[in-house]
């Protein structure tokens, strides 16, 4: 059981984050680490390994310091990782991100029996790779699992909606984006930690793979960010005083912003 | 505005290799994640759920991470040191649960027990399933373990075990006892599993300081112990003390997560905080309360560290380790105080950390060696005069 997971290097919610100047994130002022949200597909990629005796890759585009979010998962227990690195990818929309990870995984030997993602990204937050890079992948997708087995050739995932849940099955090989309610990620033990140095790590070009510089990167987007501007602070709150109608004043005041 | 941390200003990174912070990175978001949410709770209520932290610590692979085999990690006197300093940022209360079980009860077992005691005890510690205590200290018989009143007797191959024991971490939720007791002869060290009829341990409650921690007492009521109990490779003084080393090297980092924690909550508080319409940090008062505070970290970190180094090679001495427990606690303690003075009377609320690290800090500074030891030691080996008696 061979299973890829594609994960991402972001900004540190914590940090301040910020634009460059090509209104692109800056991803070199800030320190970075494993998207939160791709800890629970790495996570959930192990289990299934530990379970059947599979080996884990992990595989992300990024610059140099992207290797912090392969070093996490390879601390975790994944057993190699794929960094694609090329200048030329900077400034890459979805649509390109979702190329060059085809091309990466079409590249893997052998070829992966299952592909996990996590629901999105925690700079982005668009959540389209996934479905975008089974397309090109020509694999069944499913989102949003908060429940995934594998057995007999197949996945099975549970998709928790605000109404129903739904049980889909799909055909390995199959990709599948996971979310936070999947799992608890583990942390890396000290062993792990040791251990992690010593795991291959492959860098590719895009070169290596084969993509037209000219299909990614800033110029290629389908999508520019024209501008942006810091959120303004949040107002000062607004003090009600209870003059023995504190009830109705915060009736009228929950009514107003449609709270009711 | 642009802010940095102690550690930071003194480059301390630069000291560490990449495997030193990786694993202080990993402790420290444990921590964050895992301890520093429910810490209060913990302290406020006097109840630290320390069996299922054992476990979990266990997973991580702190305990007796400084050990070799035996499903320990095997790591540097540095990274131990980090990993410890980590744990008390959080609370004192962790990282002694953590230097008990590693420094004092699996070292003891590590480096004077038999191999059948170790491959007994030593996996399943190092895992977190079952947890070590430590009895050494007495009621009567702190600063002076020489004077101890519990004894063992030899009675054919068994030994018989009369006495108590005071003030033992970890105590009342242990599987395994080291106790420490006079013989015939000489002060021997015995492993105790703590279903033994005849032991019996009580948690003292009450306390206002290690709160999140759980501390006992242990009695022995002619608890009988096979030959195979006594820890064979060590008689005499020799064998706790050898062990409180190893603790107090733990602590020599650890304090300084205290006062690292302290520190960060003043600074914080001092730049959001509005004292006459402007941040209580444009005060030069405030200023001068945080850097005092800053370089007295920071050279603790240094002295830290170069123990560490000297640890790994070997060479360090038991007066060394007095030098950093006397320094780093003492100071961490003073950083604590003048921590709460920045925060006023949010100070006094467990909403905010220095006043319980500073409480801890009273038993840390007591505990592992009291300061006033420590001092004699320091002041014995300059002069080579005892002052102790």
């Amino acid at each position: 059981m061979n299973i890829v997971v594609c994960v991402k290097y972001v900004p540190d919610a914590q940090a301040d984050r910020t634009f460059s100047v090509d209104n692109t994130t800056d991803r070199a002022g800030v320190d970075g680490l494993l998207s939160e949200l791709d800890e629970y597909a790495v996570e959930e990629a192990l289990k299934i390994a530990e379970a059947n005796d599979g080996e884990v890759t992990i595989l992300t585009i990024g610059p140099d310091r992207a290797a912090d979010a392969l070093k996490k998962a390879l601390q975790m227990g994944a057993h190699r990782a794929v960094h694609v690195n090329d200048a030329a990818i900077h400034g890459s929309d979805a649509i390109a991100t979702s190329l060059v990870l085809a091309k990466a995984i079409q590249k893997l030997d052998p070829q992966p029996d299952l592909v996990l993602t996590g629901m999105a990204s925690t700079d982005g937050t668009m959540g389209v790779v996934p479905t975008m890079l089974a397309e090109r992948l020509g694999l069944p997708a499913v989102t949003y699992a908060s429940e995934l087995t594998v057995a007999d050739g197949k996945v099975s995932v549970r998709r928790d909606g605000d109404l129903a849940s739904q049980t889909i099955e799909a055909t390995l090989p199959a990709l599948v984006s996971v979310t936070d309610q999947i799992n608890e990620p583990r942390y890396p033990s000290f062993k792990g930690i040791m251990a992690a140095k010593k795991k291959p790590v492959d860098t590719w070009t895009l070169a290596d793979l084969g993509v037209d510089a000219e299909l990614v990167g800033l110029t290629a987007a389908w999508t520019t960010v024209e501008s942006f501007s810091a959120r303004p602070p949040r107002q000062k709150g607004q003090i009600v005083t209870d003059e023995g109608d504190g009830g109705s004043k915060l009736a009228v005041f929950l009514g107003e912003h449609k709270f009711l | 505005m642009s802010t940095t941390d102690t550690f930071d200003l003194y480059g301390i990174d630069d000291l560490l290799t990449e495997d030193e912070r990786d694993i202080r990175d990993a402790v420290r978001a444990f921590g964050v994640k895992e301890l520093r949410p429910h810490v209060a709770t913990w302290f406020d209520e006097a109840k630290l759920p320390a069996r299922e932290l054992a476990r979990e610590l266990g997973g991580l692979g702190v305990l007796g991470m400084h050990l070799e085999g035996y499903g320990c990690a095997g790591l540097g006197a540095v990274t131990y040191g980090l990993a410890c300093l980590e744990l008390e940022a959080v609370d004192s209360g962790l990282r002694s649960l953590v230097s008990v079980q590693g420094s004092l009860a699996m070292f003891a077992i590590w480096k004077y027990g038999t191999e059948e005691q170790k491959q007994e005890w030593l996996p399943r510690m190092a895992a977190g399933e079952a947890v070590g205590c430590f009895g050494l200290t007495e009621a009567d018989y702190g600063s002076n373990p020489g004077g101890m009143r519990t004894i063992a007797k030899r009675d054919g191959d068994d030994w018989v075990l009369n006495g108590s024991k005071l003030w033992i971490t970890n105590g009342s939720i242990a599987d395994v006892a080291v106790v420490w007791a006079r013989t015939d002869e000489r002060i021997r060290g015995f492993v105790v599993p703590t279903d033994t009829p005849g032991f019996t341990a009580n948690e003292i409650k009450q306390k206002l300081s290690l709160r999140a921690s759980v501390t006992s007492e242990l009695v022995f009521e002619d608890l009988r112990l096979p030959g195979s109990a006594l820890l064979p490779e060590v008689a005499g003084l020799r064998g706790p003390l050898g062990c409180l080393d190893e603790a107090r090297f733990g602590i020599i980092f650890g304090s300084l997560g205290a006062a690292r924690d302290s520190l960060a909550t003043a600074v914080d508080y001092s730049i959001s905080r509005e004292v006459f319409d402007k941040p209580l940090a444009s005060y030069q008062l405030t200023q001068k309360k945080i850097a005092d505070m800053a370089v007295e970290l920071g050279n603790g970190m240094l002295l830290a560290l170069h123990l560490g180094r000297l640890k790994e090679k070997g060479t360090i001495s038991s007066d060394q380790i007095s030098v950093g427990k006397l320094n780093n606690v003492r100071k961490s303690l003073e950083i604590a105080r003048e921590s709460r003075t920045i925060l006023g009377a949010n100070g006094i609320s467990l909403e905010y950390s220095p006043i319980r690290h500073a409480a801890n800090l009273e038993s840390v500074l007591t505990y592992e060696g009291t300061s006033e030891v420590h001092t004699l030691v320091v002041g014995k080996a300059l002069t080579g005069i005892s002052a102790f008696g």
